[in-house]
């Protein structure tokens, strides 16, 4: 499988706090990937690194075979990636439908001029791009709410909307940042399904940043585990569950040797 | 005691001690003496008297209103009445017994006449306390009449009052239209004779009983049908343009006002209504059209003397580039520190107009005079009535051009980046060239207004263009309903047109234009006619408001 998004040697510092450091990774086309590790280990921030929304310090991230990490959040948008938040970010007090119509907006084609004069164009643009929207609703199960403001929708059909905002501009690659955060089983089990039907109904990429490793486990088939800014493990599931030293970033060393984690904390006075 | 403090009693007393302080502070500024002598119906009602009983009358009808309908909450209405009536009194006996005048110097003897109806101090008291009493008690018992004529009632007699104030206007338009003679039939002295107020009183609470019966089949049908909804555009086209024939040059002259601001209050709209911009330095490009119109088209030594239409859209055009280059500097910044920076660029266009380095050009101080009135066809739009036309045209122009832009992909782009500017990017909407947009139409809709503002006024000056009219059109549009048009149309006859119309409260006017504002931003925080998406948004509990598809 070819790969669709290449990190080589990402490095991204806030002041004198490295938030990511070094990072290598791979993604391959139409696959499940996800991204792991503890808080702060710079997940999101690779994220927005990817997005545009931070311009990487040094190294550079290509996406389809051209380097991205110099554009516009909205080029790289219009390049194919797109990508939901980790604490949901609609625009709350517009509807579900134009929620989705804004995400659409890169493939629109009418100017101004055909807005004020109401062209064929203008008219063909609005059809398409309501037609495309409701069959979006209808894709996330929310046929015939469409005229509901976002912001009183329940949680997980907010959560659903906010994939299908980010579907509209058909991306190739889509980046969820924790799909199922705050979610109960049952909801959490209907978005891991949901996620795999994405892949498997529309061909894209999905590439996962996510805490509950049950949903990590049961998708993704390829994992990268981050710790304070690198990456510490790479590989299929089953592999990054018996690495030694992702369950020591997960639960610290003691869990696996007291003594090491001494030598630890020796090393990093160390450093300072 | 402990009875006696229980939250709704204490909430109803305190409601009472409100009333009161309004009522004896109105009359100890003065307003209730300047307008004693000012019958609103000869010989029964004066201004004066309206001024001090309206806020028992008003808090009264509101303390009562969405309770059970229990006749025990009409003690509420007692309470207030009495509390405001003896707070009165206690302001009489005070003005009477001290020499308050030294302070208050507004509290005259012939103030004191007035708050006791000239009985007397003793019988006027008791005169007193019995007439706010029974006003408290007859305006908390409109909420015991079903709903409809309650309401109608109360909607009947305030406009029976409103156009009591406006008694000038109406008697001046009466006399152009029927003659001395009507007047001398329908008023005595300039106010209403009784039987006058009383017909129009029955007649306008008629209608409004009327008129939701009249209206309900409409609502019930799906969609009006198209020739009716053609008869009423045309009825509202032929009413727009014999306006002026009705109104007189007076009114014309501020419908045009009305207009200007309009125009300034659209342009506005796509700023901050829908782009979330918000921009303090808005009147910089009303300048900028005035001034290019004004050197364009002035035959005196500063002007070039081109004609009006021709320099028309060279303003609009100059205004929009203007937009831009306002734009530019201003696009990574948010909130705040936008606002102050586009209050600083306001600032800068007027300084820049005043100052010795462009004197040569649009004159400095002294300005630019002799701008032609428009011309049309060899006819010259010299008066307010034909210049209206011009505004008219205008204003229905830009009403049109934005209300397609908002429904349309820019519109919703526009809203996503006042929704989450950060999102909004990331979904592949090109910030720079959204926002510039909103920069230069909005600049655009100002500097229309601008360019016809000058030759209406025939001269501009610098200090036309005060800091003042950017807070006007922002306030008219928040009052309107932020992002809703024809919001902004209310906002601007309300918020232009109504201080014109309170002229004779002279120096009050701007105290009860104040104190109307905040009213009705404490009770319609989203302005009168919010856009859909503001109404539903700050009524989002009233669920039978959100109607799913």
């Amino acid at each position: 499988m070819p790969t669709i998004l290449t990190s080589n040697h990402v490095t991204k510092t806030f002041g004198g706090l490295v938030a990511v450091s070094d990072l290598n990774l791979e993604i391959q086309e139409h696959s499940i990937s996800s991204v792991i590790g503890p808080n702060g280990a710079g997940k999101t921030t690779f994220f927005n690194c990817v997005t545009g929304f931070y311009r990487v310090t040094s190294g550079e991230i290509v996406f389809d075979g051209r380097p991205i990490h110099n554009h516009r959040p909205d080029q790289i948008c219009e390049f194919g990636i797109s990508r939901t938040y980790q604490n949901i970010r609609l625009f709350s007090a517009t509807t579900a439908i134009e929620n989705i119509l804004v995400g659409e907006d890169p493939r629109l084609k009418a100017n101004v001029i055909d807005a004020v004069l109401r062209t064929k164009r203008f008219h063909d643009d609005e059809r398409v791009a309501v037609d495309e929207a409701r069959r979006l609703l209808e894709f996330i199960g929310l046929r015939g709410m469409g005229d509901q403001l976002a912001r009183n929708l329940p949680y997980g059909a907010q959560r659903r909307l906010e994939i299908a905002r980010a579907l509209a501009s058909k991306p190739k690659l889509l980046l969820l940042d924790e799909p199922t955060a705050g979610m109960n089983p049952h909801e959490t089990g209907e978005m891991t399904h949901f996620i795999q039907n994405l892949r498997d109904d529309l061909g894209i990429t999905i590439l996962l940043i996510e805490h509950d490793m049950r949903v990590v486990m049961g998708i993704s088939e390829q994992i990268s585990v981050l710790d304070y800014g690198s990456k510490i493990a790479e590989g299929k599931p089953q592999e990054i569950q018996k690495n030694q030293r992702v369950i020591e970033a997960y639960l610290g060393r003691s869990a696996t040797s007291g003594n090491e984690s001494k030598a630890r904390k020796g090393a990093a006075h160390g450093d300072a | 005691m402990k009875n006696l403090l229980n939250p709704s009693r204490s909430r109803t007393l305190s409601q009472a001690l409100i009333a009161g302080f309004v009522s004896v502070n109105l009359a100890a500024i003065g307003m209730v003496e300047l307008f004693g002598e000012r019958y609103l119906v000869t010989g029964i009602l004066t201004m004066g008297q309206v001024v001090f009983l309206l806020a028992p009358a008003a808090f009264s009808f509101f303390a009562v209103r969405g309770t059970g309908k229990d006749w025990k909450d009409l003690l509420k209405a007692l309470t207030i009445g009495l509390v405001a009536g003896f707070m009165l009194l206690l302001f009489i006996w005070l003005a009477v017994s001290f020499p308050v005048r030294s302070v208050l110097l507004n509290v005259s003897p012939s103030l004191i006449d007035l708050l006791t109806f000239g009985l007397g101090t003793f019988a006027g008291s008791l005169a007193l306390l019995g007439v706010t009493v029974a006003v408290s008690l007859l305006a908390a018992a409109m909420n015991y009449l079903p709903q409809l004529y309650g309401r109608a009632i109360l909607y009947g007699f305030s406009l029976t009052l409103l156009l009591a104030l406006l008694s000038q206007i109406l008697v001046e338009r009466i006399r152009n239209f029927f003659g001395q003679q009507a007047i001398g039939f329908l008023f005595s002295s300039g106010a209403f004779k009784p039987l006058t107020a009383l017909v129009l009183f029955i007649l306008l609470t008629a209608l409004f009983i009327a008129l939701p019966r009249l209206s309900k089949p409409k609502a019930a049908a799906p969609k009006p049908r198209v020739p009716v909804k053609l008869a009423r555009q045309l009825a509202l086209s032929l009413l727009l343009l014999a306006l002026p024939f009705f109104l007189g040059t007076y009114l014309t002259e501020v419908t045009n006002n009305v207009g200007l601001f309009l125009l300034m209050g659209l342009g506005l709209n796509i700023v901050v209504g829908l782009a979330g911009l918000l921009d303090l330095g808005y009147v910089a490009f009303f300048a900028i059209g005035a001034y290019t119109m004004a050197v364009l088209t002035s035959t005196g030594p500063l002007g070039l003397g081109l004609s009006f239409w021709f320099a028309l859209p060279i303003c609009v055009v100059v205004a929009a580039l203007a937009g831009l280059v306002l734009g530019i500097p201003v696009l990574k910044m948010r909130g705040d520190y936008l606002a102050i920076v586009t209050l600083g660029f306001g600032e800068i266009i007027r300084i820049l107009a005043l100052s010795d380095l462009l004197k040569p050009y649009i004159g400095g101080a002294q300005g630019v005079l002799q701008i032609p009135k428009p011309s049309l066809f060899g006819l010259v739009l010299s008066t307010p009535e034909k210049l209206y036309y011009v505004i008219l045209g205008c204003a229905l122009l830009a009403a049109f051009i934005s209300n397609r832009l908002r429904e349309s992909r820019l519109g919703r782009s526009w809203i996503a980046i006042r929704e989450d500017e950060d999102v909004a990017e990331a979904m592949g909407i090109n910030l720079v060239r959204t926002k510039l947009m909103a920069f230069a139409i909005g600049a655009g809709f100002s500097g229309l207004a601008g360019a016809i503002f000058a030759p209406k006024l025939t001269s501009i000056f610098p200090h036309s263009f005060s800091f003042l009219i950017s807070i006007n059109v922002l306030s008219l549009i928040i009052v309107g309903g932020l992002g809703s048009i024809p919001g902004t149309i209310v906002g601007a006859i309300v918020l232009v047109g109504l201080p014109e119309l309170l002229r004779e409260f002279a120096e009050f006017r701007w105290l009860v234009y104040g104190a109307l504002l905040v009213m009705m931003m404490l009770t319609r925080p989203e302005g009168f006619i919010p856009s859909d998406i503001m109404r539903r948004e700050l009524h989002a509990g009233d669920s039978e408001n959100v109607s799913p598809s």
